[in-house]
């Protein structure tokens, strides 16, 4: 198992009047090579779960373990932990301050102590992973767009190497074509590198579109964790958390009670689109 | 990581204190820190004892909270108090290499004591139970008389209001820095002192950023509003005195000449 919670709590200000628990009893596996969507409502929880998984937050009660080692016990390596997962917060871009993007980039690998030229090769393979032309390379962070520099930013975490990559709403404040392209970037990552991506957003034709596992975080508890199929099935639950399903399932259901026989699971639009052709071919025939 | 800073925040909390006018407290928190150096003897210090404990009763703020502000100049409070115990000249009570402890020096180092304390507590008192927008809205009035002068009050109290009103978004921006850089590796705990600095260069750069892009953004967003300066501005929570206030300002008057009788009569053995 690659990364494990094992009854993991967290309270924000523990022994004070301000207590709240943000996290209570997380129980939560991550195989390798898994794509898992994370979504929640603002204040849910879902962005203290994320620090978790790097040893950014302690938790207050339970076990992280990375490979199987818990990162808490003594004299465990964080810094080894960091370069293995990888996390890039939202609006990563607020965090560059070099003068150049490929110095940026290589700030992460110069921490884990490589030699200069590997740290150089690095950053190049990760910009170009990330699908920022050459020309860009020798160029002011602050001086690209605000979707160049995210790409920049996402970069600086993913020439570290890293195992596990999680990425909180890597596509807030982006255009539909940017978003996409991004997306499309990350789900590379993980079928030709092999790296496992756990995907914080808040945009569910995205998670439906792209994780093949979903975790949905309610005030601090895991409400469900399943293929995205099965957790839109429970469209009604989420709306009452103050989510909902992909506006594809809204249709579909519609579709259905006004007698057209579609497949309700469909979740993608390009899966709708099959579904109701079908459907409308099957009706012709009668 | 800089949740922990106490010292100038406001506890809200629905009491006397809280709901007394700011330019009452503000007053009120000068003339207690001009009646701590004023004060002599030990019916002085009591009298200052008894007010203080009053007000933190009455603010209904946990005591914690005063001290948790008092961990952040404890080490000042020490270095002061170390400072008037050796160098006092006076009678020799103890002397050890050249480090002498005189009669004078343990009652001075323990007067200094007792007034740093009850300074932080009783202007961290004004702090908990004002926030900082009614703070400055007391000074912009209080220190309106200094107009005539062209003195820019106007501009401070906005400058200050800003400035504080900046302080936590700029603590979280810094945390979320923080974190973002941790996680990609960088230290800012070990090292020496040169590489400490050097290690901030990744902290401060974007900190410094996004501090001008917010203050741009704010001056572009007051501007849409048409604001022009404090000229014939008028407020939206315009300060009022009530029946209360003046009764707080007859217990200051009082609290006030107390002290100044026991300054002129007052003596005993600190």
């Amino acid at each position: 198992m690659l990364l494990e919670l094992k009854n993991v709590s967290y309270t924000y200000n523990k022994d004070t009047s301000f207590a709240v628990n943000a996290l209570e009893n997380i129980n939560l596996q991550i195989s390798e090579g898994e794509f898992v969507g994370v979504i929640g409502h603002t204040g849910s929880g879902k962005s203290t779960l994320i620090q978790h998984f790097n040893g950014l937050m302690k938790p207050t009660d339970g076990q992280v373990l990375y490979m199987g080692e818990d990162i808490w016990q003594e004299k465990y390596d964080l810094q080894a932990l960091r370069s293995g997962v990888g996390l890039v917060f939202q609006y990563p871009e607020n965090q560059l301050f070099e003068t150049d993007v490929l110095t940026d980039v290589m700030f992460g690998p110069k921490n884990q102590k490589l030699s200069p030229e590997e740290c150089r090769e690095r950053a190049v393979n990760a910009l170009r992973r990330v699908g920022l032309k050459d020309k860009y390379f020798t160029a002011s962070p602050f001086d690209l767009s605000g979707g160049q520099k995210r790409r920049v930013a996402i970069a600086g975490v993913l020439a570290m190497n890293p195992k596990v990559l999680i990425l909180d709403e890597p596509t807030a404040g982006l255009d539909p074509h940017g978003r996409d392209e991004i997306l499309g970037q990350i789900r590379k990552l993980r079928d030709e590198m092999g790296i496992t991506i756990i995907l914080v957003s808040h945009s569910m034709e995205d998670v439906a579109e792209y994780a093949d596992r979903l975790i949905v975080v309610n005030d601090g508890k895991i409400a469900f964790d399943d293929t995205p199929k099965a957790v839109f099935a429970h469209y009604k639950e989420l709306e009452a958390m103050g989510l909902a399903a992909p506006q594809i399932t809204y249709l579909m259901h519609e579709l259905k009670e006004r007698g057209l026989d579609v497949d309700i699971n469909a979740v993608t639009v390009s899966e709708a689109k099959k579904s109701i052709e079908k459907a409308l071919a099957g009706r012709k025939k009668h | 990581m800089l949740r922990e800073i106490t010292i100038g925040q406001y506890y809200p909390a629905d009491s006397i204190l809280h709901k007394l006018d700011p330019r009452v407290k503000f007053l009120g928190t000068i003339v207690y820190i001009v009646s701590l150096f004023l004060v002599k003897g030990f019916a002085g210090y009591a009298l200052a004892t008894v007010w203080l404990a009053a007000l933190i009763i009455l603010s209904k703020v946990p005591f914690k909270f005063m001290v948790k502000g008092m961990r952040t100049i404890f080490f000042v409070l020490i270095i002061t108090m170390l400072f008037n115990l050796f160098l006092t000249p006076g009678e020799t009570i103890w002397s050890f290499w050249i480090l002498k402890v005189s009669k004078e020096g343990i009652i001075q180092a323990v007067r200094m004591g007792i007034r740093l304390t009850y300074l932080v507590i009783g202007s961290s008192l004004m702090t908990l139970t004002t926030t900082p927008n009614q703070l400055t809205d007391a000074m912009e009035s209080l220190f309106s008389p200094l107009k005539v002068v062209h003195a820019p009050v106007h501009e401070i109290s906005m400058m200050m209001s800003i400035a504080l009103r900046f302080i936590p978004i700029l603590m979280e921006e810094t945390d979320k820095i923080m974190k973002a850089q941790i996680a990609r590796g960088a230290d800012f705990e070990s090292g020496n002192f040169i590489n400490r600095i050097r290690n901030m260069v990744p902290l401060l750069v974007p900190l410094f950023i996004s501090a001008f892009r917010r203050a741009n953004d704010l001056a572009l967003a007051m501007e849409a509003r048409c604001y022009h300066g404090g000229e014939g501005r008028t407020q939206m929570k315009p300060l009022h005195y009530a029946g209360r206030d003046y009764v707080a300002f007859v217990l200051l008057a009082a609290f006030l000449a107390a002290c100044i009788v026991l300054h002129i009569f007052g003596g005993g053995w600190i």
